[in-house]
């Protein structure tokens, strides 16, 4: 093995790996088991865009917390929440991270700094400004991130959550996923301004903009703003440019989308593909060592699904449980 | 120690008390201290109607000035909850939760349900409600139905100051979200209210005036208008009971039943509007759970099916009064021809 040109240690990419393998499995499985009809409701897929996930929470711990989105597992996933809840939750089972009264939309774990998925687009953003604001109360230096598509970066709460932020100091990274859709309108005709950047810039914060695909290239730039605002330097936005490779919901025909524009997508932009090519040329990871990480993966995620199937139901009496602490 | 304060007072003192006995409560809102970032007098308002005046001479920056943003100071303070403080947030005018319900309603209602179990959202959410300040019709709502409907959330209404500084206590103390529904026209108001701290449970409404005829419910300012009708009813020798309900979720359904098993005769009065309030819901469950011992029909008396108009001439009309409160429970009377005990004796 050559010498590590890389800014991560090995232990340190082969995590990265293992959690985009992760994030890849569960939404491809999720992909084949819905068409199947094995789950309710509807569930939206991160496939393809798991180096944004990834790349942003390998900075983080258990004290930090994230707000996510509707396209939520890949942030879950990253941020150490279980696979099997969250698949035991898809499956609306009782064992689940929610115990089956959340649904793939509304996935949390608090213990684990995950203040959930949410089905309201941009309402993470007020949120986390709060997480913030009690991290810098209790002075732990936890920061917040809250996660938006390109669509929600046009809602109020996002943008009066951008002058929150700035105007209290607050420790917070809002990330906007650019995959260049909400929900299927093209985000050039909804987004007013050409760059995220410039948007940051009109609340008084940095802006960067990354390829979102690129794994190292969201590392860096992620790490930067995060230890900014961990050390007080206020609020940052950073925007991720990538690519959805499947439709809004599962079931999405898709056809608002250019003949060819997914599959050349997936044959020149895969984020995993791309990161599993760079370690192995640059001779710092075997291809045998990453093929063994893919296939403990997929053994995890066959696990939990086989562990979904068999878990039971949520009990009738759940129905009315939980909904106050006391009442 | 107990002396006359204002409602105003005693909410401001309820703040106090809890700020000094718990540091992870703070408070935030629009223009609650006044004057942040001008170069005029430090603590400038305390609020627009002056509620939390000197608060952040005692606590600093635990009170803390907001933008114009209700949507997302409210969603900050109820992240701020979920990540364990306590936060109090002032909406000012609860006719803003316009701008900011999906972060009151899908959020911090929904979490503990949604999330399994495993999360706590301990928020105060404090606004004025209510009509007769010649505010018009985007300041002056009584909305209280909107968030009685909603599981998740605690809905509190006092009627006077010392109700206002318990009930807040408790609010401030209890974990789950709590909307606390403040009449501006009760500001005023004095009462006698201890210097101390103490809390009053929420579910438990305050019987004002005992009475065998008839039971007349309420909340907020209605009470009194209930209170001086019940006097009124009194000089025809009709003996009202009168049930201040003081939290609308959870509700004191009991002592409603209990009353009305007792005097037969049940009149309801709500500042809302007439559909699907307080009056109706009230009405509904008595009818289900206590519908044999009803010797006539429910009475409801609301506000009209219109917004608040803003003409003195005309709010006046659109509040509930007194004289429509005792009219209402006179019809009750009327219907089954019986004559009550005390006009008997």
């Amino acid at each position: 093995m050559t010498e590590n040109p890389f800014p991560l240690s090995k232990d340190d990419l082969l995590r990265a790996y293992r959690t985009m393998r992760t994030i890849r499995e569960f939404e491809e499985r999720l992909h084949v088991d819905f068409a199947k009809g094995d789950i309710p409701g509807f569930v939206h897929l991160y496939a393809g865009e798991e180096a944004c996930a990834t790349g942003i929470m390998m900075h983080l711990n258990d004290n930090d917390r994230i707000a996510s989105t509707h396209r939520g597992h890949g942030h879950c996933i990253a941020k150490g929440v279980d696979v099997h809840a969250m698949m035991a939750e898809i499956y609306g089972r009782s064992t689940g991270a929610c115990r089956g009264k959340g649904g793939s939309m509304h996935i949390a774990d608090l213990s684990k700094g995950m203040m959930g998925a949410n089905g309201i687009l941009g309402a993470g953003a007020p949120l986390i400004c709060g997480a913030a604001l009690a991290a810098k109360v209790r002075g732990d230096r936890g920061v917040g991130i809250t996660f938006v598509g390109d669509g929600a970066s046009n809602q109020g709460t996002f943008l009066e959550s951008l002058n929150l932020a700035a105007v209290w100091n607050l420790p917070v990274v809002f990330v906007v996923e650019n995959n260049g859709y909400a929900e299927s309108t093209a985000m050039e005709w909804a987004v007013s301004c050409d760059s995220y950047v410039d948007r940051a810039t009109g609340f008084g914060m940095p802006g960067v903009t990354v390829d979102g695909t690129d794994f190292f290239a969201v590392h860096e730039a992620a790490g930067e703003i995060i230890r900014r605002a961990r050390e007080g330097g206020g609020p940052a936005l950073l925007e991720c440019n990538m690519v959805r490779f499947y439709g809004h919901f599962e079931g999405d025909a898709q056809t608002y989308r250019a003949k060819g524009e997914v599959e050349a997508l997936r044959a020149s932009r895969d984020c995993l593909v791309m990161l599993g090519e760079r370690v192995i040329e640059a001779g710092v990871i075997a291809r045998a060592e990453l093929q063994a990480i893919d296939g403990e993966v997929a053994a995890l995620i066959e696990d939990a699904v086989r562990a979904a199937k068999a878990a039971p139901l949520p009990a009738a009496g759940d129905l009315l449980t939980d909904v106050y602490v006391a009442y | 120690m107990s002396r006359k304060i204002s409602m105003k007072q005693a909410i401001n003192e309820a703040l106090d008390l809890e700020m000094r006995r718990d540091p992870t409560v703070i408070v935030m809102g629009e223009d609650i201290v006044g004057g942040t970032g001008a170069h005029g007098e430090a603590d400038a308002w305390g609020g627009v109607l002056g509620v939390t005046k000197g608060l952040h001479a005692k606590h600093g920056d635990r009170l803390m000035d907001t933008p114009l943003s209700e949507s997302a100071y409210i969603g900050a303070a109820i992240g701020a909850a979920a990540c364990g403080l306590r936060p109090v947030a002032e909406l000012m005018f609860m006719d803003f939760m316009g701008v900011c319900f999906d972060q009151i309603f899908n959020q911090a209602a929904k979490f503990r349900y949604m999330f399994g179990g495993k999360a706590e959202t301990p928020v105060v959410i404090r606004g004025m409600v209510g009509a007769g300040f010649r505010a018009a019709a985007q300041h002056s709502q009584m909305l209280t139905p909107l968030f009685t409907h909603i599981p998740g959330l605690k809905v509190v209404c006092p009627s006077n100051a010392y109700d206002a500084k318990g009930l807040l206590i408790q609010a401030i103390r209890d974990n789950d979200p709590v909307i606390f529904c403040e009449h501006k026209n009760l500001y005023g108001m004095e009462c006698e209210v201890p210097a101390e701290s103490y809390a009053i449970p929420f579910g438990e409404a305050n019987v004002l005036r005992d009475g065998d005829d008839v039971t007349i419910v309420s909340y907020g300012l209605t009470v009194h208008r209930a209170m001086a009708a019940a006097d009124a009813l009194a000089r025809e020798r009709v003996e009202a009971e009168v049930i201040d309900l003081r939290t609308l979720s959870p509700i004191d359904w009991d002592s409603i039943v209990e009353s009305v098993e007792r005097t037969g005769r049940l009149v309801v009065v709500d500042e809302a509007h007439p559909r699907c309030n307080l009056a109706t819901d009230i009405a509904a469950y008595v009818g289900q759970h206590a519908f044999g011992a009803l010797k006539a029909g429910v009475q409801m008396v609301t506000a009209p099916h219109t917004p608040v108009p803003f003409a003195p001439s005309l709010e006046d009309l659109y509040v509930p009064s007194a004289e429509a409160i005792a009219a209402a429970a006179l019809r009750t009377l009327a219907p089954t021809g019986t004559t009550p005990r005390s006009i008997a004796a």
